[in-house]
């Protein structure tokens, strides 16, 4: 009996997390303005999603373009940053590595609106105007902690000798650290990366608050803007949908990959 | 021995972590040619030095002569020699043929000759037809064999091997000891070779260094460092040995165990005291009542395959550890004598702990940066010399009894006593002799016995 019930928490728990994902999917297939009212199988949604014949407004396509725009340009360099402060890291010894570590840990935890908020009063300070730069900033700014974070056990699992046995073998430093570093360190930069890109393709609140008055939306800010004006546009249906998917098929293969290099460490 | 037989010359070269000397004054000469060990527990120093002679670590002082060039300076990637890491580390990404063509793709060597020389240096270490292997998927002792040839593929004029075989089980590890011999003979550039293990040194070596606390004990051969260590620390790392307490009473003539032996040192000085190493193969058993030098009863007796080892007790109250082919019953009476050739005397390194402090008043000195109930007659701030015979240390249990913690560091057995070397928090060390039987890194209370003889004098006298 217990069993029984143990069986239905989980999937009592399982349709509340998916029902709202599930209905947007389901709703994303038939053409009705209003969220909730079926008015027929149509995949038309879709078609004016990709040709940009939108029935709502046209800026949709816009803000996805910033969208990815920003989380690539965030993503690519939080990596590049995230990497190097990660070998710095772990090369420190002792009482400074735990504060660094720790110092690394608090924008993850800080709730995003103080980041947001900050971050924009910093921009004002400076008199640094708002706008795409501020938001790419902003965005490598709480991304590059999670690069670290993933980086980091690569480091830790690599043999520490690796590095100056390419020095020995007659590499530079650069070179030592381009043909035996960085190919070690790939694996967690990858993963580092894509979990940078989710975070940037997410944001609302730091987005909010450092985008300026120049009208730069992001799919987040957009939806905001656009459901405080009374309802949403209906291709949000079909482009929700769709990200879902993407952020599956990231998910699934962050998880496949660490499945493996957990394989690979086992054999070894 | 001309100047161009050393290729690497090592002249006062002093390095420290911190506040903690790792080496002090190091000064060493290597030949062109010749497979050296640097030997010693961990924590010596050995691999900090060949970490400064590859050039990952600089030292704060001194000199590092390569063919009379001064190395210092010059990064390890433009030095002309090649290591052998502890845990191989090979290039996990690359394989077996891209990890030992790395260092001559990095000088821009032709395709064809990298070819050459990868499968030539494969059949050396006996492992052609692996080059496309992945490394990872090698065993230990075959990946080992990877990152010696990765090494040697350069044409190293020096190897450096910081503990290769340290990894490998027993038997993989004398398989390679004897192939590595054979690379030596083969190769003819000089090995610089660093292990704690003193049998493998002792196998595998031209010369060796033994490192303790960051200072050379000795230099020698195997066979002098076997047949004629130093000091305690050397006699009692290398191999097994009875170290005891003796006094050299003329030349030729020591006495140890309450006995007294011929034996061929000199020039001591008549009366001194002087440690005595004998070691446990060297103790014969004889039925001759006139060879016989003292008598023992056999305590106990241990098949160890080539031999027994035998404890026995002397008549005069010590314990010596013999070893002979012939096993005799535990209890037995058993008369034993030692060749003059066979015992080693040593210069003793101290006979008390010297320390220096200052006089606090009639009741107090102060020691250690600690304060000592010791009595004397000179007034306060006196600067005074404390000479503190071994067996005037307590040790205690609770170290609220003692005046100063310290750390047990070394145990050597004596016969009939403990040796002991004391670390204090402050990293000094003190010397004990007792009769307790105490662990390596037990912490101890430390107290004085003014009792036992304790001397004070003025420091300058």
């Amino acid at each position: 009996m217990s069993k029984f019930f143990a069986k239905l928490y989980i999937w009592v728990l399982l349709v509340v997390l998916y029902a709202p994902l599930v209905f947007i999917a389901v709703f994303s297939f038939t053409e009705s303005k209003v969220l909730g009212s079926w008015e027929g199988f149509s995949t038309h949604l879709y078609q004016n999603l990709l040709t940009g014949q939108m029935q709502g407004n046209a800026s949709l396509l816009a803000a996805v373009k910033n969208t990815l725009l920003i989380a690539l340009v965030a993503a690519a360099f939080s990596t590049l940053l995230g990497t190097i402060a990660a070998i710095g890291i772990h090369n420190l010894r002792g009482r400074k590595k735990k504060v660094v570590t720790f110092l690394n840990n608090i924008p993850m935890i800080n709730p995003d609106i103080i980041t947001g908020v900050s971050l924009f009063l910093l921009f004002v300070f400076l008199h640094f105007s708002q706008g795409y730069v501020s938001v790419i900033l902003a965005h490598i700014t709480f991304c590059t902690p999670y690069v670290v974070l993933s980086v980091l056990p690569k480091l830790q699992q690599m043999n520490p000798n690796i590095y100056e046995a390419a020095l020995d073998l007659g590499a530079t430093p650069s070179q030592a650290l381009w043909k035996v570093l960085v190919p070690e360190l790939k694996p967690g930069m990858i993963s580092g990366f894509i979990l940078a890109f989710t975070m940037s393709l997410d944001d609302f609140a730091v987005t909010f608050f450092t985008r300026g008055t120049i009208g730069l939306d992001t799919l987040s800010t957009y939806i905001y803007t656009d459901a405080r004006k009374g309802g949403l546009t209906p291709e949000l249906r079909p482009l929700m949908t769709l990200i879902f998917l993407i952020i599956l098929i990231l998910l699934v293969i962050i998880n496949v990959r660490q499945d493996r290099m957990n394989k690979q460490n086992a054999n070894r | 021995m001309s100047e161009t037989d050393k290729i690497i010359e090592i002249q006062h070269l002093s390095k420290s972590f911190g506040d903690k000397k790792v080496l002090e004054d190091i000064n060493l000469y290597i030949r062109r040619g010749e497979f050296i060990t640097l030997l010693g527990p961990s924590g010596c120093g050995k691999t900090t030095l060949l970490r400064m002679i590859a050039g990952f670590l600089q030292p704060d002082e001194g000199s590092l002569l390569m063919d009379g060039k001064e190395l210092a300076g010059i990064p390890p990637h433009e030095r002309p020699l090649n290591t052998v890491f502890q845990r191989y580390a090979l290039f996990p990404h690359l394989d077996v043929y891209d990890n030992i063509a790395f260092g001559l793709k990095l000088k821009k060597v032709p395709e064809e000759e990298i070819e050459k020389r990868v499968r030539k240096v494969l059949k050396l270490v006996a492992m052609s037809d692996y080059e496309d292997r992945d490394v990872e998927t090698l065993s230990g002792g075959q990946q080992q064999r990877i990152a010696i040839a990765r090494a040697i593929v350069n044409q190293p004029k020096v190897l450096l091997l910081d503990e290769p075989l340290a990894a490998l089980d027993l038997k993989m590890r004398k398989d390679m000891q004897i192939e590595l011999k054979e690379m030596h003979r083969k190769l003819g550039i000089t090995f610089i070779y660093v292990t704690h293990d003193q049998e493998e040194a002792l196998t595998l070596s031209d010369t060796i260094v033994v490192l303790n606390e960051g200072r050379i004990q000795q230099i020698g051969t195997p066979v002098d460092i076997y047949n004629e260590p130093v000091n305690c620390f050397v006699a009692d790392f290398i191999g097994e040995s009875n170290i005891l307490k003796g006094r050299m009473l003329r030349d030729r003539r020591v006495a140890f165990i309450k006995h007294e032996f011929d034996c061929v040192d000199e020039g001591f000085g008549e009366d001194v005291p002087v440690d005595v190493v004998v070691r446990p193969e060297d103790i014969y058993f004889t039925t001759d009542p006139g060879k016989c030098q003292f008598k023992a009863k056999v305590n106990t007796c241990t098949f160890k395959g080539v031999h027994y080892e035998m404890w026995v007790d002397t008549d005069t109250g010590y314990e010596l550890m013999i070893q002979d082919y012939d096993a005799y019953p535990v209890g037995s009476e058993v008369m034993l004598y030692i060749d003059p050739d066979d015992i080693q005397v040593m210069k003793k390194e101290r006979v008390c702990n010297t320390l220096y402090g200052t006089v606090k008043d009639e009741e107090t000195v102060e020691l250690l940066g600690c304060d000592f109930p010791l009595r004397s007659s000179f007034e306060a701030g006196t600067e005074v010399k404390v000479e503190i015979p071994f067996d005037a240390i307590d040790l205690m249990d609770n170290l609220d009894d003692g005046v100063i913690d310290g750390e047990v560091h070394v145990i050597l057995y004596m016969g009939n006593h403990y040796h002991l070397t004391i670390k204090t928090e402050d990293g000094d060390s003190l010397w004990v002799d007792t009769n307790d039987i105490w662990d390596k890194g037990d912490l101890v209370g430390i107290r004085l016995v003014p009792e036992k003889g304790i001397k004070i004098t003025k420091k300058d006298e």
